[in-house]
């Protein structure tokens, strides 16, 4: 259950100002309020986009975290590809390379 | 009969937010095809717009998901992403609650769905109606066939929706327009995001045109996800459309892949003469 709650948490970012508020003036406060492991508390906080894509965070969440941390549109897709070189294919969930789909 | 237009487009946030990014002849080609169908609905003078979306975690969320949801607010307000992002201002958008009403419980004698009170319409709603209804003095009806959370509604309920539908417009005095706006082939918030399937997506578009619902409905999702990725889940809102204007064929005004739009462009309308 607890990449359900990553991608609760981004959803709440996402859509939510008042939440978008508390991740600028208490990260930590936010980040307790799920019950997230320790790498991914890290994943989100740093941020890791390419972590979180290969967590399985699905990708129309995580496009707009990572537009709401500063990635332009081209950081972001080399994030996702730096996450595949550094931790290993996705692991769960329907946003993959097209190539690990055989 | 009052459903006066049915067609469907894309909505890729690319295709406004960035824009400058694409081959100027495909996307002007693109625009083109949006003036033109915006110009067919206005000549189809209708009262409502009904917009059969995939949208992408704006209202809903794993917590709680509908298979359909229906709009059934007199507004609603969008986008919901980051206006220079998306390169669309934020803005209300007027409903119509009563007849959302009306039409959702003629649905219902067929079809199970959700409604909503409250919509925030995200680039799934918000690109086609940036094109299609640029002064926001339309009333909108959305609709959502959740694309993203899987376990997925099957695509013969997709169709059983837009013939439910369609019966439900049938009832009512008012003229309605509908379209169904959502991805063929493409890898969306992938790092093979701008790959799209072209032979996959002409084939399909094949079928849709001539409304044949018997190949319509024998996609099967474990195929889509491999050949046309995991945005072509978003052919249901296609396959409703579809259903809504059976017995009737269409046409293909454009079809172009733009990679940096992330998807191959579509408008295509059917003919309900």
């Amino acid at each position: 259950m607890s990449l359900y709650a990553v991608q609760k948490l981004i959803y709440q970012l996402n859509r939510e100002p008042q939440v978008r508020e508390q991740l600028q003036q208490d990260m930590d406060g936010l980040l307790g309020q799920f019950e997230l492991t320790e790498e991914e508390c890290g994943a989100v906080r740093e941020p890791d986009i390419g972590l979180l894509y290969v967590m399985g965070v699905n990708g129309q969440l995580l496009m707009h975290y990572a537009a709401l941390r500063g990635f332009e549109w081209n950081a972001y897709i080399e994030a996702m590809r730096e996450g595949e070189r550094k931790y290993g294919p996705v692991r769960t969930g329907l946003y993959t390379s097209a190539g690990s789909r055989s | 009969m009052s459903l006066v237009f049915a067609g469907v487009c894309s909505h890729a946030p690319g295709i406004v937010g960035r824009k400058d990014r694409a081959d100027p002849v495909l996307r002007d080609g693109l625009y083109a095809a949006f003036e033109r169908m915006r110009l067919a609905i206005e000549a189809s003078r209708p009262d409502a717009l009904v917009v059969i979306a995939a949208e992408h975690f704006a209202n809903f969320f794993m917590n709680n998901m509908p298979a359909l949801c229906v709009g059934m607010a007199d507004h609603y307000e969008g986008p919901i992403e980051d206006e220079a992002w998306l390169g669309i201002k934020r803005t209300r958008v007027p409903g119509n609650a009563q007849l959302s009403r009306t039409l959702i419980e003629n649905i219902m004698q067929d079809i199970d769905l959700a409604y909503a009170q409250e919509w925030k319409f995200d680039h799934g709603i918000s690109v086609p109606l940036h094109f299609l209804t640029p002064r926001y003095e339309l009333p909108v009806i959305p609709v959502n066939i959740n694309c993203q959370g899987p376990p997925l509604i099957p695509l013969k309920r997709c169709y059983e929706f837009g013939r439910a539908l369609r019966r439900a417009c049938q009832a009512v005095p008012e003229r309605i327009a509908v379209i169904g706006t959502g991805g063929i082939s493409h890898w969306p918030a992938t790092p093979d995001s701008g790959r799209i399937n072209e032979d996959w997506d002409r084939a399909f578009l094949e079928k849709f045109i001539g409304n044949r619902r018997a190949e319509l409905l024998a996609y099967q999702d474990e195929q889509i996800w491999r050949e046309a990725g995991q945005g072509g889940f978003e052919i249901r809102t296609f396959i409703a459309l579809a259903g809504a204007a059976e017995g009737h064929t269409g046409n293909l005004w454009y079809y172009a892949p733009i990679p940096i739009f992330a998807v191959g462009c579509t408008v295509a309308v059917m003919d309900l003469a």
